[in-house]
């Protein structure tokens, strides 16, 4: 079948002060397919997506639409050309509701003037049933798990009617059920004409979705061709430029005596039913238990309630075999627990403040004599950090805003360890960044189970949970629906663990 | 190589634009000092430079505490009428003691008044804290509130009459009261002591302290201080304690200056207050801020308003200027802000070549 080329890019470069972030690319979309982008963060992908969607323009080159040369100057201007963007930070408005948000800027009116909510409401109902999310329109986004938002940024270009789509990943925060949902949605667009680009991490997705690829690495396309004969090594090869960087290899070693213990915790819903529903389990030093499961399925949160954040949550928290008496944060953190959050942006890290002083946040007891800091025992302390966990950084005095995912993310797991913690929960600690980092993020967490570390981490992506947990629980409806050792586990078991307790909504999908 | 070093030299032209931006305000007290000293008569007198630095003192302090407010992420509007209310209750203190009934009074030597009326201070600033803690009212309706409440408590405390002569009492050991405004430690007047004091505490809280570490990451983003193990409430208690603290200390220095105590004392001070932290460079979203600045901004802000004064510039003028110059001030901080972002990813972006 073949597919005409919506939009090109030829000859595309763009400068940024002091980088060069495209450098002579050129780039063919094409409609009624799905165009994967794929290389590693910082590659370029996002610029060249910014410059098709008119966020930022070309330095050098142009963009062709029929052959006819355009400027988009904003993204109104790329948005009357029919081009629709889902950015991968979401852009969302938490305190207006899901149907606000969908049509937000192009609210639709009576007149001009009065906003017809009936109407919003309505078309909002229908995305969300063609998305089959069970979500209100009423709701506010700020109630919405982060996944269900990405839905709404979905919705949200979906509802512009855009002939060209992208997708920054998608499915960083989505779950497999969800991710299949969005894949059939996607399939339908392709259907409709509607030509997509789709940027993701996750490897094995863009093989299944992909229809054309390209690879991109620091600014230069390196590979592009129809995904006919395209694998994983291929990928990867066109995207670090050499073969294969494997996930952490393993390092056997005993686990040690039970470290961390949870004995019936339950957090309820604002709205009645139960976020956490009566979850027990132990972990032993040395041993990396994955929690795997659907989003909204209560892992982060049962994460949460460890930590503290939730001082209404009942239930019994055991380190080293004694329960922990206080409720709050800080005295747990002393305790031995740290968490890193899902949420870097918002739950990680001060962004305003430097990437030392992010990294002692938690730990400024330990060069502090009396009241008064140690400072220089404290730069000692980072510039050790710094190395021990290769976080590429011109300065440690620089806001932790200039940093990359990545390295904002071993930024916040620096953070952690400063503790000196015995148990680590860590909650999808590879969303968002790129493959190479994410290696080094997994062969850290390895490294420290081998030292005798307890680490809970929350992921939804199978292959992540399959290949560097020693244990696997499955969360669903904020129970444990599923417990399987390394030898028990298969990708089938898990995800059918991972349905149980959503039967009832299937059921009604097959009614309707 | 010749790329390199053009690059490079765009790099230092752009560090040095930085260090100008970042030092902006200190150039602009400067060129407003030697503005006044060839147009003002009598500016450079010695007379006049104390003149001065006793008015600046009075909103440096309070700026001071106002600055530890803001970084929080948080304002604190009643400062001006705790100066009021403190005031009064320095005077009423010193006039009639405590009446414990009976027809027996309590009276107070100045060290006791003092500590008294910093009680005051630090007992409003502890409503705040808890208003906004405990209660979750936005910091600005909450001081709003106290703002007023601070103030009507000052004028019921006299029916609105001024508290004259507060001369003291020997037989009590008050009337060594007058030395906050009038005194001297080495030729240096009191106020400027108490300055450099608390200007030293907050800036050694704000740089080698957990505690001021905690105050800018609670500013900066709350809910990630808060899973990093910080106190967020007892920190916000914190600055609002201190901020009612600076203002008890300038309601005692200018109850002492003028011998005497009136109710409307302090009256939008605290926008002044403000001005001066944002003048220094604070930034009211929360996290960024220094307390050298602060007291910069002060200085900056008394220089102009006595000079004016002194060139004989009418006061409608002197607040127009006022408000220009702090719309400049912010307008300059947001490129600095915007400069300084570029050559941190400029830095970062080399290290991944």
């Amino acid at each position: 079948m073949e597919h005409p080329i919506g939009l090109s890019i030829r000859r595309g470069t763009k400068v940024y002060p002091g980088t060069v972030a495209l450098s002579n690319v050129d780039f063919d979309l094409r409609m009624g397919a799905v165009n994967v982008l794929v290389g590693e963060n910082g590659a370029g992908k996002s610029t060249m997506m910014k410059v098709i969607a008119g966020v930022e323009q070309l330095t050098d080159g142009k963009v062709l639409i029929d052959d006819e040369q355009v400027i988009f100057k904003t993204t109104e201007d790329a948005a009357k050309r029919g081009i629709g963007i889902v950015f991968q930070e979401l852009n969302l408005f938490p305190n207006m509701t899901v149907a606000e948000n969908i049509y937000i800027a192009r609210e639709k009116t009576r007149g001009g003037i009065d906003i017809d909510k009936t109407a919003q409401r309505e078309t909002a109902r229908a995305l969300m049933k063609r998305l089959e999310q069970d979500i209100d329109p009423e709701d506010l986004v700020g109630d919405l798990r982060v996944g269900q938002q990405q839905i709404v940024e979905i919705a949200k270009s979906l509802a512009q009617d855009a002939k060209i789509l992208i997708l920054d990943e998608p499915t960083s925060a989505l779950s497999a059920a969800e991710v299949e949902i969005l894949f059939r949605v996607i399939a339908d667009l392709k259907r409709n004409g509607v030509g997509i680009v789709y940027i993701s991490h996750r490897l094995e997705e863009l093989i299944q979705i992909g229809d054309y690829i390209t690879v991109l690495r620091d600014g230069v396309i390196t590979g592009a061709q129809s995904m006919d004969g395209v694998d994983v090594d291929w990928i990867v090869r066109n995207m670090i430029g050499e073969s294969g960087k494997d996930f952490a290899k393993e390092i056997e070693h005993p686990y040690g005596d039970e470290v961390f213990r949870a004995e019936h915790v339950s957090l309820g819903r604002v709205g009645g039913g139960m976020l956490v529903d009566d979850v027990s389990l132990s972990l032993r030093k040395g041993e990396i238990l994955g929690i795997y499961g659907l989003m909204g399925a209560g892992r982060s949160e049962f994460l949460e309630c460890a930590i503290g954040r939730h001082p209404h949550a009942s239930g019994q928290i055991f380190i080293d075999g004694t329960q922990l008496k206080t409720k709050t944060v800080s005295g747990r953190i002393k305790r031995g627990l740290a968490l890193i959050p899902e949420d870097r942006k918002n739950d990680g890290l001060v962004q305003i403040l430097s990437i030392r002083e992010n990294m002692t946040l938690s730990s400024l007891g330990q060069f502090t004599r009396g009241i008064q800091m140690n400072l220089k025992k404290e730069k000692r302390i980072v510039a050790d950090f710094v190395k021990r966990m290769t976080v590429k950084i011109a300065s440690p005095e620089h806001a932790v805003s200039s940093l990359s995912g990545g390295n904002q993310q071993k930024v916040v797991i620096s953070k952690a360890l400063m503790t000196d913690p015995k148990v680590l929960l860590m909650d999808e600690p590879s969303r968002g960044i790129d493959i190479g980092a994410k290696a080094e993020v997994f062969r850290v967490m390895r490294k420290l189970a081998a030292d005798g570390l307890g680490i809970i981490f929350v992921t939804s992506d199978l292959d992540e949970v399959m290949s560097l947990s020693d244990r696997i629980l499955v969360m669903s409806n904020g129970k444990i629906t599923g417990e399987f050792s390394r030898e028990t586990a298969t990708n089938t078991a898990l995800v059918e663990a991972s349905a149980i307790g959503h039967k009832t909504i299937s059921k009604n999908k097959e009614s309707a | 190589m010749a790329d390199q070093s053009i690059a490079a030299k765009a790099r230092s032209s752009s560090d040095a634009l930085l260090i100008f931006l970042k030092a902006r305000t200190f150039i602009a007290l400067i060129l407003v000092f030697v503005f006044f000293a060839i147009n003002a008569p009598n500016f450079m007198s010695t007379a006049n430079m104390v003149i001065m630095s006793k008015h600046v003192a009075l909103n440096a302090i309070l700026a001071i505490g106002m600055t530890f407010v803001i970084v929080s992420g948080g304002i604190d509007l009643s400062v001006g009428s705790i100066v009021g209310l403190c005031g009064m209750v320095a005077g009423y203190l010193i006039l009639n003691g405590i009446d414990i009934g009976l027809g027996w009074s309590m009276q107070f030597n100045t060290l006791e008044i003092c500590l008294l009326v910093m009680l005051v201070g630090i007992g409003v600033g502890a409503v705040n804290g808890f208003l906004i803690t405990k209660l979750h009212v936005a910091p600005f309706i909450a001081t709003l509130g106290t703002l007023y409440v601070a103030r009507g408590a000052a004028m019921l405390s006299s029916d609105g009459r001024t508290f004259p002569n507060l001369h003291g009492n020997p037989e009590y050991g008050s009337d060594t009261f007058r030395w906050i405004g009038a005194g001297e430690v080495f030729g240096i007047p009191v106020s400027i002591c108490i300055l450099i004091t608390v200007g030293i505490l907050a800036a050694y809280i704000a740089a080698r302290t957990p505690l001021g570490r905690h105050i800018y990451a609670v500013g900066g983003n709350e809910r990630a201080a808060g899973l990093s193990g910080i106190k967020v409430n007892q920190t916000k208690y914190f600055v609002y304690l201190f901020s009612g603290f600076c203002a008890a200390l300038v309601g005692l220095i200018i109850a002492s200056q003028l011998v005497a105590a009136h109710p409307a004392t302090g009256d939008t001070f605290e926008l002044n207050a403000i001005a001066a932290a944002v003048l220094g460079g604070t930034s009211m979203s929360g996290g960024r801020g220094r307390i050298a600045g602060t007291i910069i901004g002060a200085c900056v802000i008394g220089v102009l308003s006595d000079g004016l004064v002194m060139m004989g510039v009418s006061s409608f003028w002197q607040t127009v200027i006022k408000g220009l110059v702090i719309i400049a001030a912010v307008v300059i901080d947001q490129a600095q802000q915007k400069l300084q972002a570029r050559v941190a990813l400029q830095a970062q972006a080399a290290l991944g070549k």
